[in-house]
């Protein structure tokens, strides 16, 4: 309905311009300059020029492959066995360095193995640091995720009761959120230091059963550590992004329900879970992209160790392009994560279509 | 029987109140001890956290550690930048995103559809897959000041202020807010030969209230917050921002109490401007989800 008053050429380019063009200078232009530099040599600062050079930053950031490595044997041909009763191996860079039989191995460096009868399975990776970034991220979002997205589900439930004084509850809960995820990532080294609260608190409450921990300081327990606080920080958005799902399913469906005498379960199981359907979806694909951009916590409290249990993706990129001044591996790292990004929202989005 | 029910509701209800009050303390448990552990001396900063003391203001309170903070950074001035910088985005940020939105909803153009699919599109792509790359451009950006020509936009207020202005959802959100306002009112001034800019002054923006706050509060937290883009393109002191002045009580020498200082400075102030505007803060996240 193209009224004559409304229509303006000229009117709309101005006013929408000035905001369009900055956005379009700084988010969409470097989007598609990502790709672009990700094929190149570029460095932050250089003497040589930019070069073209195909798809090498993505070769050396994503090969790996799986090496077979079988146990040595004697002359008598029998496996050597140390003193445990274990297969001897030979040392992996014997076919990684130098071995021209192997030439598709060259330069790689052992990720993991595991052992399959006597035969070793190595894998071996250009990239091993981003291949446990990659790891790492990911086990990051599965885990937080769903975590983040029940609890703050719980949450809201809880709040969404007609109780004097609720409100106060709310905004508490809330009230991480509005503080930096820096200012948070340093109290909680803080809390979780050997001789910190974290320990005292459990000491306390085990009686002092438990021995404290360097939570950050143990490759086993570190990322769990930034995951547990990750989801104590941001929690409270998301239950107010579930509240506000809540108040749009109508009260006359619960009374409907109460009347059919329906429990508690079948109450949320039929009423309440339908009605959220889009606020699932939306709930879901924000943690997810929020969680993939971790970066901050791991700058602050581990810069990505300790032995790079705790690195992540964009921690490398950030290593790469800022750090080492490699913008074009920087880049192809961005671009990496933001297929992977894509894809899963793209995924997200198809499971959880209308049908 | 009328009794026992009562008597049964009652405890239901201090279970409900207990349960959420437990939830409470875990939220702000860490915020309390910060601020409390800002007026002990490291030791028994250290000592304390055994106990109870942890979360009380006892033992040999002072403000000791503002006054040591102030003299191993330049607290000022951080503040000052971040305030700064901050506030110049917000501005500038509901100005022009305010505009784009205007001239989406109301007016016809030709390229409408093509550039708000562009805009909406922005929203899935995080900021961290651009800022390498948009490290590279803005430090070959060409820049015209007083003292003249010059290039490169590292190590500046505006690197830190011009690319965070627009962006996709405060946009959108303007967008959304506009289209559920009356279109009448735009024709009917059109008819009586009011300019676009009268318009979007006199007759728009005096409604959208609801809409500037929640622009303001998300860009604010944002930017006030910001961490990463400082931490790559501003490398001196007199442009730091709060969060990227943090580093300077790693050096050395690890002093909590002089940390807990500083952090108490730089949340307790945005805390408090929560508190007081706490529906709106929480209003402002929730319309991020409903119409998304």
């Amino acid at each position: 309905m193209a009224s004559k008053l409304t229509t303006s050429n000229r009117a709309g380019w101005a006013f929408a311009f000035p905001g369009f063009g900055l956005l379009a200078m700084f988010i969409v232009v470097p989007f598609f300059f990502a790709f672009y530099l990700s094929l190149t040599n570029q460095r932050l600062i250089s003497p040589n020029p930019t070069e073209f050079v195909g798809l090498d930053n993505y070769r050396s950031l994503l090969s790996i492959s799986v090496l077979s490595i079988e146990p040595e044997v004697d002359d008598a041909g029998a496996v050597v066995r140390n003193e445990d009763g274990n297969p001897k191996y030979p040392r992996v860079r014997t076919f990684t360095r130098n071995n021209p039989e192997y030439p598709q191995y060259a330069g790689m460096r052992e990720w993991f193995r595991w052992h399959s009868g006597d035969t070793a399975k190595v894998v071996v990776a250009t990239d091993v640091v981003f291949w446990k970034s990659l790891r790492n991220t990911l086990m990051f979002v599965l885990v937080v995720a769903p975590v983040q997205g029940a609890i703050a589900l719980g949450l809201a439930l809880l709040i969404n009761q007609r109780l004097r004084a609720i409100n106060i509850y709310r905004a508490i809960y809330f009230m991480p959120v509005v503080v930096s995820i820096v200012v948070v990532s340093l109290l909680w080294r803080f809390l979780y230091a050997e001789e910190g609260l974290l320990n005292s608190i459990l000491g306390a409450l085990s009686f002092g059963m438990f021995e404290g921990r360097d939570w950050l300081g143990d490759p086993d327990t570190a990322l769990g550590a930034i995951k547990a606080m990750s989801i104590w920080q941001a929690v409270g958005f998301h239950m107010v992004i579930w509240l506000s799902g809540l108040q749009t399913i109508s009260p006359t469906l619960y009374e409907a329900s109460s009347i059919e005498g329906a429990s508690k379960w079948q109450t949320f199981r039929y009423v309440t879970w339908p009605g959220l359907r889009n606020t699932a979806v939306l709930v879901l694909i924000v943690i997810t992209m929020q969680a993939f951009a971790l970066f901050a916590q791991i700058d602050v409290m581990t810069n990505g160790g300790p032995l790079d249990s705790t690195t992540t993706v964009v921690f490398q990129a950030v290593e790469r392009g800022y750090g080492k001044q490699d913008i074009s591996g920087g880049s192809a790292i961005s671009v990496v994560l933001f297929l992977i990004v894509l894809t899963i929202s793209l995924i997200q989005r198809y499971l959880t279509r209308e049908k | 029987m009328a009794a026992i029910s009562s008597d049964n509701q009652g405890l239901r209800l201090a279970t409900r109140y207990v349960v959420l009050t437990l939830i409470a303390l875990i939220f702000i448990f860490p915020l309390v001890f910060m601020v409390m552990s800002s007026f002990k001396p490291d030791l028994q900063l250290l000592r304390d956290t055994s106990s109870i003391r942890a979360f009380l203001p006892v033992g040999d309170i002072s403000l000791n550690n503002y006054t040591a903070a102030f003299e191993r950074a330049p607290v000022g001035l951080f503040v000052f930048n971040s305030v700064l910088v901050t506030g110049v985005t917000v501005l500038l940020s509901l100005l022009l995103c305010s505009m784009a939105g205007f001239s989406f909803v109301f007016l016809q153009w030709k390229g409408r559809n093509i550039l708000l699919s562009i805009i909406i599109a922005t929203l899935i792509v995080p900021f961290e897959t651009i800022a390498i790359p948009l490290l590279l451009l803005v430090s070959k950006l060409p820049w015209i000041g007083l003292e003249g020509f010059s290039v490169g936009w590292l190590n500046s207020y505006r690197v830190q202020i011009i690319p965070w202005i627009a962006d996709g959802l405060t946009i959108f959100l303007f967008v959304q807010y506009f289209k559920d306002l009356p279109r009448d009112l735009i024709e009917a001034s059109r008819v009586e030969g009011a300019s676009w800019w009268q318009i979007y002054i006199k007759v728009v923006m005096p409604l959208s209230g609801p809409v500037v706050a929640t622009a303001a509060i998300l860009k604010f937290l944002v930017m006030y917050n910001q961490y990463l883009w400082p931490l790559i393109v501003v490398q001196e002191e007199t442009y730091r921002p709060v969060m990227v002045g943090l580093q300077y009580f790693f050096q050395l020498n690890t002093a909590w109490g002089e940390i807990m200082a500083y952090l108490t400075m730089i949340t307790v102030p945005v805390l408090a401007f929560y508190l007081v505007l706490q529906r709106a803060f929480i209003a402002s996240i929730a319309s991020t989800g409903v119409k998304g």
